[in-house]
C-alpha cells in the first residue's frame, strides 16, 4: 500500500486543468494560414499529395490534408501551419482554409441540430468503429481517455456496445469489407444518435481517395455531425470538437 | 546457379534471378529451412500477361544475406502445384495470398483459407461476412464470436472461438476488413510523396518502421547512400517508436488484468514520449520524420537536451512502477504461463519480432540483417524462453531498456548536430530491378520488395508486415487458456490489423 502511495506521490498531478486552452508542445501542424505573398501555385498544388489545395484563391481542405507539412516546408513564406488544434467543423466547407484568412474555427448554433445539445450536453457515450483505420486515429482516441487529457470528465465516453451509445465515431476511410459491419454497428444505435468522422481518412478517404477496395457510401448516405480533421487526430482537436458540439459556451 | 544472394537493400539486377523448374524452386527453397538459421522473409508472384513468376526471398541469418531465386508458371495452364507449405508450415500464408489473389491451385496445401479478401481478388470468396467459419458439431461444446468491431477502440478483425466450459479448445481468426488496396495504391499513386505517406498509413502505430523499410528501398533503387546525420536521425526514431508502444502496450496489458495503477502510469508514461515526436516533427505517431533522401527535421541542440530530459524523467517512475508491479502476486498469477506460445510452435510457423524472441527464437533483423546504425551499436537481442504472456511483458520492458541505451549511445557519440541537408535523389529508379528492405519494427520484421519495369518505374510493391506471420500464433498461444484470458493474451501480441490486411 505504502509503494502505492509513494508512486501516486511520485507522479504528482499529471491531467491537462484546462484541455480548452491547453498549448500543445514544440510544433504542431493545426489550422493552416495561407499568406497572401505570391508562388508557383502551380507546384505548390502539385505538391500536396491528396489534392487538397486548390488555386484561385490558394485554398487547404483539411478534409484532404493529411497534415505532412511539405506545402510550408517548400513554401514557408506561403503556407504556415499553426498550432491552433481547434480545427473540427459541423460542415463540411467550414474545412477549406483560404488565402488571408486567419481566424479561429467555430461551431455556430445553427450548423448544429437541436436535440444534440439538449440530449447529449452532460453525458455523451460514443461507439468507435474503426474501418480501414490506419490504428493511429485509434491510438489518439484512447488517449482522449487516459488521465492526461480525461475525456471522462466531460461526462464523454467511449463505450463497448452500440445499444449503449448516442453516437459513432468512425476513423479510416471505409474499406468496402468493413461497409457492412458499419452499418449494422450505426443501425444498432438508438434514435437520436450522432455521427462523426475522425482523421482525414474518414473524412475524405486521404491518401486512399478513389482505391477499389473501399467503400465511401456511408458518409454520403448520412448527415455528419462533427468533421475532427487529421492524421492521426490530436486528442485536443477531439475533445474540443466534441465539447463545442454538444455544449453552450 | 539455384540463388542470387543480396545483402539487406541491395539492388539486384531482375535478369540475374535465376529462374528455376518449379520442382527445383521448390526443393531449394524449402530445403533452405531444414537450417534454424535461414527463414522465408517473403514469397510472392508477379503475374506478367499469360504467366506469373513466383520469387521466393528467404533469409540467411547466419551470414546476414537474403537469398533470392523465382520460377515461372503459365496462368491459365490449370497446373496444380505442389505446395511449399506441405513441408514446412511457415509459407501458408505467403501461398494462401497467392492463391487468393491469382487463383494459384495447390494440391497439398493444408488450408487454403482466405488471408484477407483482397478487391483484386481471383473472386472465388464469399464476401467477408459470410465466411464459413471452421466448426465441431458437438452437444457439449459452444462457439464464441467476437468481432469484427470489438468492445474497445481498436481495428476490426473476427475470433471464432469453440469452448468447452470456459476453456478455449480453437480459436479461428478471419481478417481482412481493413484492406484498403494499398500494394496497387503504391503503383497508381505516381509521387515520392504520395508513396511515402502510404507506407506511413500501412500501419499508423509504426509509421517509422514501414517509412525506414521503404524510404531505404527506394534510395537504394536510386543509387543514394544517406549520410549519417539521416541514418542517426532514423535510428533514434525507430527506437523511440519502440518505446512510445511498447510504453503503451503495458498500460494496456495491465488494463486487462484490471490493475488501474499500472494503467494510468504507463499510460501517462508514453505521452511524454510520443509529444516529443511532436516536438521533433509536429506529429506524436511519427508521421513525416522518415523521408527518402533527405531529413527534414534534423535533430538539434534543443531537440537533443529534450530527449535526455524525457529520458531522465521517464526512467525513474518507469522502473519504480514496473519493479511494483512485478512483486505484486495478483498481476503474476494473471502473466506467468498464460498463452504459451512454444518455442517449437514459433519455429514452425515461422513468427518474427518480439513475440518470436519472447518464445526463444531469435528473429531480429538489426541484429541478423543490420541496417541504419544498428552495426554500430552492437546490437544484442533481448531472448525470453517461457514464451507467456509475462515474457512479452518482460521482453517490452527489457528493450525499453536497451533502447534508451542506444538514444543515450547515440547523442552522446553522434557526429554532426543536425542542419538538415535537401541532397538531391535521382529522378529515376534503376530499370529492371529488384530489390529487399527489411527493418526490425516494434513488433517485428517488416519487409518491402520492389521491382522496377525497364523505364525504372515501379512495376511491383509487396509488403510484409511482421504481424502476417504471428496471427497464427495468437491462435496456437489462447488454446487451453480460459476465454476471459483472451484480451491479455491479444494485448500481450499486439498484432497489426491494418498491416496484416494492407
Amino acid at each position: 500500500m505504502l509503494s502505492e502511495i509513494k508512486i501516486l506521490l511520485h507522479q504528482g498531478k499529471q491531467y491537462i486543468p484546462d484541455v480548452t486552452q491547453a498549448e500543445v508542445p514544440g510544433i504542431f501542424r493545426g489550422r493552416p494560414v495561407i499568406s497572401t505573398a505570391g508562388a508557383d501555385v502551380r507546384r505548390l498544388v502539385e505538391i500536396c499529395p491528396t489534392g487538397a489545395i486548390d488555386a484561385d484563391p490558394v485554398r487547404i481542405d483539411m478534409g484532404k490534408c493529411v497534415f505532412c507539412g511539405e506545402c510550408s516546408l517548400a513554401f514557408p513564406q506561403k503556407i504556415r501551419f499553426t498550432k491552433d488544434y481547434k480545427i473540427c467543423a459541423a460542415v463540411r466547407e467550414d474545412l477549406i482554409i483560404s488565402e488571408g484568412k486567419d481566424e479561429p474555427l467555430t461551431l455556430k448554433p445553427e450548423q448544429i441540430r437541436k436535440e444534440i445539445r439538449s440530449y447529449f450536453g452532460h453525458s455523451l457515450k460514443l461507439r468507435q468503429v474503426s474501418a480501414g483505420g490506419d490504428n493511429s486515429c485509434e491510438w489518439e482516441l484512447n488517449a482522449c481517455g487516459n488521465v492526461n487529457f480525461d475525456m471522462g470528465r466531460f461526462g464523454i465516453e467511449f463505450v463497448a456496445s452500440p445499444r449503449h451509445a448516442d453516437g459513432i465515431v468512425i476513423t479510416g476511410p471505409i474499406s468496402a469489407n468493413m461497409a457492412e459491419p458499419l452499418q449494422i454497428c450505426y443501425d444498432a444505435i438508438p434514435f437520436p444518435k450522432i455521427i462523426i468522422l475522425a482523421g482525414t481518412d474518414a473524412i475524405s478517404g486521404g491518401i486512399f481517395t478513389g482505391s477499389p477496395a473501399l467503400d465511401r457510401s456511408f458518409p454520403g448516405k448520412y448527415h455528419i455531425d462533427l468533421y475532427v480533421p487529421g492524421n492521426p487526430v490530436h486528442p485536443l482537436t477531439f475533445i474540443n470538437g466534441v465539447l463545442d458540439l454538444i455544449r453552450t459556451r | 546457379m539455384t540463388f542470387i544472394t543480396a545483402r539487406n537493400n541491395q539492388v539486384v539486377r531482375l535478369p540475374e534471378i535465376p529462374v528455376l523448374p518449379y520442382e527445383d524452386f521448390m526443393e531449394a527453397n524449402t530445403g533452405l529451412m531444414k537450417d534454424i538459421y535461414s527463414h522465408c522473409v517473403n514469397y510472392f508472384a508477379w503475374p506478367l500477361g499469360d504467366r506469373i513468376r513466383l520469387f521466393c526471398c528467404m533469409a540467411d541469418d547466419a551470414r546476414g544475406t537474403i537469398i533470392i531465386s523465382s520460377s515461372e508458371i503459365g496462368r491459365n495452364d490449370n497446373r496444380v502445384l505442389q505446395s511449399f507449405t506441405a513441408r514446412h508450415l511457415a509459407f501458408h500464408v505467403f501461398e494462401r495470398e497467392m492463391h487468393e489473389r491469382l487463383g494459384i491451385r495447390y494440391a497439398d496445401h493444408p488450408w487454403l483459407k482466405p488471408l484477407r479478401f483482397p478487391v483484386d481478388g481471383a473472386g472465388k470468396n464469399p464476401a467477408i461476412i459470410e465466411y464459413p467459419f471452421y466448426h465441431i458439431d458437438s452437444e457439449e461444446l459452444h462457439e464464441v464470436g467476437v468481432g469484427p468491431i470489438h468492445a474497445g477502440i481498436i481495428e476490426p478483425g473476427h475470433f471464432r472461438f469453440i469452448c468447452s466450459g470456459e476453456q478455449i479448445l480453437h480459436l479461428e481468426i478471419q481478417l481482412g476488413y481493413q484492406h484498403r488496396g494499398i500494394e496497387q495504391l503504391f503503383l497508381d499513386r505516381r509521387s515520392l510523396l504520395q508513396r511515402t505517406i502510404l507506407a506511413e498509413s500501412i500501419a499508423g502505430d509504426s509509421a517509422v518502421g514501414h517509412a525506414t523499410a521503404f524510404a531505404g528501398l527506394w534510395e537504394s533503387l536510386c543509387n543514394f547512400t544517406p549520410g549519417s546525420e539521416i541514418l542517426q536521425c532514423r535510428t533514434i526514431a525507430s527506437e523511440l517508436e519502440r518505446i512510445a508502444i511498447h510504453t503503451g502496450d503495458l498500460s494496456a496489458i495491465c488494463t486487462d488484468i484490471a490493475f488501474q495503477l499500472g494503467s494510468s502510469v504507463f499510460g501517462r508514461l508514453r505521452t511524454p514520449v510520443i509529444n516529443t515526436f511532436q516536438l521533433w516533427c509536429g506529429n506524436r505517431l511519427a508521421k513525416g520524420i522518415i523521408r527518402a533522401g533527405r531529413n527534414p527535421y534534423p535533430l538539434d541542440k534543443n531537440m537533443r537536451d529534450a530527449l535526455i530530459a524525457l529520458f531522465d524523467n521517464y526512467e525513474p517512475d518507469f522502473y519504480e512502477m514496473y519493479g511494483r508491479m512485478k512483486s505484486l502476486p495478483s498481476v503474476l498469477a494473471r502473466l506467468e504461463r498464460t498463452g504459451t506460445f512454444t518455442t517449437e510452435q514459433a519455429e514452425k510457423i515461422g513468427a518474427v519480432g518480439m513475440i518470436a524472441r519472447a518464445s526463444g527464437l531469435m528473429r531480429d533483423i538489426r541484429w541478423t540483417h543490420p541496417y541504419l546504425l544498428y552495426d554500430r551499436l552492437h546490437h544484442q537481442p533481448i531472448i525470453k524462453h517461457h514464451g507467456d504472456v509475462y515474457s512479452r511483458t518482460q521482453i517490452r520492458k527489457q528493450e525499453i531498456s536497451q533502447s534508451i541505451k542506444y538514444i543515450r549511445d547515440l547523442l552522446r557519440h553522434g557526429n554532426a548536430i543536425g542542419t538538415g541537408s535537401e541532397d538531391k535523389l535521382p529522378a529515376n529508379l534503376s530499370p529492371d530491378s529488384f530489390c529487399v528492405s527489411l527493418t526490425e519494427g516494434w513488433r517485428g520484421e517488416i519487409c518491402h520488395c520492389a521491382i522496377t519495369d525497364a523505364k525504372g518505374d515501379l512495376a511491383l510493391y509487396k509488403v510484409k508486415d511482421p504481424s502476417v506471420h504471428n496471427w497464427l500464433g495468437l491462435a496456437l498461444a489462447v488454446r487451453n487458456n480460459d476465454i476471459s484470458d483472451f484480451p491479455i493474451c491479444n494485448k500481450s501480441f499486439n498484432l497489426s490489423y491494418c498491416g496484416h490486411d494492407l
